[in-house]
């Protein structure tokens, strides 16, 4: 029987890093700081670049961040998912160009694989290589045993899609396939063969690419047969944080809307007198607070190895997603004609939350693998 | 941790008190129908059985325990919750006098003269005594401000006239909280707040009659006053400070005032064919045993879907109300509590509204059918449904004092 922790596991240590991360956001990543950093250019055809900071990741680095989730005995902190979710949180609500997240993601997945190898890459994120997941396939599958790349004789071949944050990684995990199912491989993305080619993704606050490998060497993290379910075994941590990222994104966006709808004035009174604004924005206010609820949960429940952590997780995504795509039109629409434009901000969360939800499977997705959980298959 | 663990040595002390004396005195199963929840009592047989059960756990001193002594409580502190959590563990029934306990004794217990408290408390909180709560109107429904009852000084006395209604529990009630208006000039501080005798003023100022539901059902009523005469003594607070009186009313309604409401609770009531409505799981069941096309209902992707995000609110709830009691994870500490209500009700009316597509051709059915699908009480709660997304301030209110006390959002009036 699985252990119920009343605070979620989010203790002092938690609390610290945290505030400690909403203090650098707030100091370092104001949102007219991001958008004049990656929405420089509004050409539709602009030429497609990959914005960040990358004096901001080293400082990141150097404040441990990446090694929140690595175990201490592969040199890093070794947090609960809850210290991740919460900086996700903070992440998502400053709307920063990092792989952090994806770093995150690809250190779960190695926590899962019980090889040196993993622990060696481990020790290296630990140390503040970015590193990011390249598992999923042209169709965007997110059934962890799909992947259009192969190995054989330890060389990779084939292509990964949808890989986040790839031109700020240093390396990539990357599934494949062979006659005794699909294994995981570390490969570097600098190696002779790689190539990163950006996807002209809408998102301006993150980068994407097609990662193709021709015959790449490669280290095995986890056996063929094996990497699937290591990649299952992650899968509600990174629900958890991914959501938390669509909450803090969710809350920026209702803020920043509570805030115009308190001083803009039209027909002489503020919107937010009129309950055809107020209304929906409480709506919003609810959706955050359930996917929050749920994001925590679910992260409290992979920590304590309790058996409901994938139903919390998907529960958690969800609700984010549907939660992600409300807060975003309604922070269009009640910014009016000015929310239409490039230069309000909104954009910018309007995008992520747009790229996050259908990110590890959309709402519909996570509801459809909910009710064979709990319904049982349909016949 | 488990509950248990956080326990104070005297609370520790308490919970094996209540857990020995639970494990003997449970009543039981009831020989009478009991309804769903209190606020649909009719039958005097099971609200006798009910009482009954009240007042044992009463003299245990299990309910009003946070109460002091020379008030009929128990003298203890933060103890209710423990009872309330045992009394849930042990599926008791739950208690009768809900809105004596929630909303009455605790405004009292703040607003009252200490003889008047000692007078009323023990009775109230024994269940011996039953209360309501005279705060609707026909014109003051959400605004709540707009009492037109009015109660007219007359030396040491009061005389009161007026037509409260929506009145819960008022045909068994032996007494009311009641906000009315002593001062017609001004809306808000021309508002009192008096308790009165409902039972023994039947027919010498008081009226009590039924209203009934859209369901066909009785279960509150309407009340009219004509020249009720009222000691001042029973008035509380100040004359004019009604509506500062309310507000503690509506915090403990809400569950967000500083005294613990006695709650017991946890036994299933058994309804026609024995299910239960309420929860995801038992619409789960109801949709593997319904027909859709020949195929069972929770075969069917859409319906599936649908289930799933009742299931996900659901769960939410939950973990609101956990995340609520850590400090760290709100950003406004009436955030979560304010939301309890709005989300709960919505909760309730889309569940059951889910069942008529379910059902499909069934759900057309009403109670008394032997055709209809889980005896019809699903169809039943879906038009109880709306008595309490609309009582207690209705949802839209409740949106408006979200937007305005949680998000800072300008008054809508």
């Amino acid at each position: 029987m699985a252990e119920t922790l009343k605070n979620f596991g989010f203790g002092e240590d938690e609390t610290m890093l945290r505030d400690s991360a909403a203090k650098f956001f707030a100091d370092h990543c104001s949102a007219d700081k991001i958008h004049a950093l990656v929405a420089a250019d509004h050409h539709i055809d602009r030429e497609n670049q990959c914005h960040w900071d990358q004096s901001l990741w080293q400082q990141i680095v150097e404040l441990g961040w990446t090694a929140v989730c690595v175990p201490e005995a592969a040199g890093g902190i070794g947090m609960p998912v809850v210290a991740a979710v919460a900086l996700a949180e903070q992440v998502g609500k400053a709307a920063f160009p990092s792989p952090l997240l994806a770093t995150f993601n690809a250190t779960l997945v190695l926590n899962a694989c019980s090889s040196d190898a993993a622990t060696k890459a481990l020790i290296d994120i630990a140390a503040g290589k970015a590193t990011t997941l390249a598992v999923t396939n042209q169709q965007g599958s997110w059934n962890s045993s799909d992947t259009d790349v192969q190995v054989s004789d330890g060389k990779l071949t084939g292509t990964a899609y949808f890989v986040q944050e790839a031109r700020k990684c240093d390396q990539l995990v990357v599934s494949a396939k062979t006659t005794e199912g699909v294994g995981l491989y570390l490969v570097d993305t600098a190696a002779t063969g790689v190539e990163v080619v950006p996807d002209a993704i809408i998102d301006l606050t993150r980068d994407q690419a097609h990662v193709a490998f021709s015959g790449v060497t490669a280290i095995e993290l986890a056996r063929p047969g094996t990497g699937n379910k290591a990649i299952d075994t992650a899968l509600p941590a990174i629900l958890s944080i991914l959501s938390a990222d669509m909450v803090g994104a969710g809350e920026w966006l209702l803020q920043t809307t509570v805030e115009y709808a308190k001083t803009r004035i039209q027909f002489d009174r503020p919107l937010g007198f009129f309950q055809a604004v107020k209304h929906p924005l409480v709506n919003v206010m609810l959706d955050i607070d359930r996917a929050k609820s749920l994001a925590y949960s679910a992260a409290c429940a992979v920590d304590t190895g309790d058996e409901e952590a994938e139903k919390l997780a998907r529960m958690a995504k969800s609700q984010a997603g549907d939660m992600a795509v409300f807060s975003a039109s309604r922070a269009v629409q009640f910014h009016g004609g000015i929310g239409f434009t490039w230069e309000c901000f909104v954009h910018l969360f309007f995008k992520r939350q747009m790229h996050s939800q259908v990110l590890f499977g959309d709402a519909r997705y996570h509801r459809s693998r909910l009710a064979d959980l709990m319904i049982g298959k349909a016949a | 941790m488990s509950e248990a663990q956080k326990d104070t040595q005297d609370q520790a002390e308490f919970r094996s008190q209540c857990q020995e004396w639970l494990e003997k005195n449970h009543p039981g199963r009831p020989d009478v129908k009991i309804p769903q929840g209190a606020l649909e009592l009719s039958d005097p047989k099971a609200l006798g059985w009910l009482q009954k059960w009240q007042k044992s756990a009463y003299d245990a001193g299990l309910i009003g325990c946070d109460y002091p002594v020379e008030v009929g409580g128990g003298g203890k502190t933060d103890c209710q919750a423990i009872a309330n959590q045992e009394m849930q563990r042990a599926k008791t029934p739950y208690l009768p006098n809900i809105i004596g306990m929630g909303m009455a004794a605790p405004t009292i217990f703040f607003h009252a003269r200490d003889d008047v408290k000692a007078e009323l408390l023990p009775g109230l909180l024994s269940g011996e005594e039953i209360w309501c709560q005279g705060f609707s109107e026909p014109g003051a429904g959400s605004d709540l401000a707009n009492q037109q009852t009015f109660a007219e000084r007359d030396g040491d006395n009061w005389v009161i006239n007026g037509h409260k209604v929506w009145t819960s529990l008022a045909h068994f009630a032996s007494w009311m909280i009641l906000l009315c208006r002593t001062d017609k000039a001004d809306k808000y501080n021309g508002l009192s707040y008096f308790v009165v005798p409902i039972k023994s003023a039947l027919g010498n100022g008081v009226t009590v009659r039924p209203l009934i539901k859209m369901t066909g059902e009785t279960g509150f009523n309407e009340v009219l006053f004509e020249n009720l005469v009222v000691p001042d003594r029973y008035r509380l607070d100040e004359v004019g400070a009604g509506w500062k009186v309310a507000m503690t009313t509506l915090s403990h309604e809400r569950g967000a005032g500083p005294l613990v409401t006695p709650s017991s609770g946890g036994m299933t009531v058994e309804q026609g064919e024995g299910v239960s409505t309420g929860s995801v799981a038992s619409l789960i069941e109801l949709a593997k045993r319904q027909q859709r096309d020949g195929k069972p209902a929770a075969d069917d992707a859409v319906i599936r879907d649908e289930l799933m995000k009742l299931a996900i609110r659901q769960e939410a709830m939950r973990q609101n109300s956990r995340r609520a009691a850590v400090p760290a994870l709100v950003d406004h500490p009436a955030r979560i509590p304010l939301q309890g209500k709005l989300v709960a009700t919505e909760f309730n009316q889309d569940l059951s509204e889910l069942s008529y597509q379910i059902e499909g051709a069934a759900s057309s059915l009403g109670v008394t059918d032997p055709q209809a699908a889980a005896g019809g009480q699903w169809q039943l709660a879906y038009m109880n449904s709306f008595g309490v997304t609309i009582a207690a301030g209705a949802n839209e209110v409740q949106r408006n004092i979200l937007g305005e006390r949680v998000l800072g959002m300008p008054k809508s009036k």
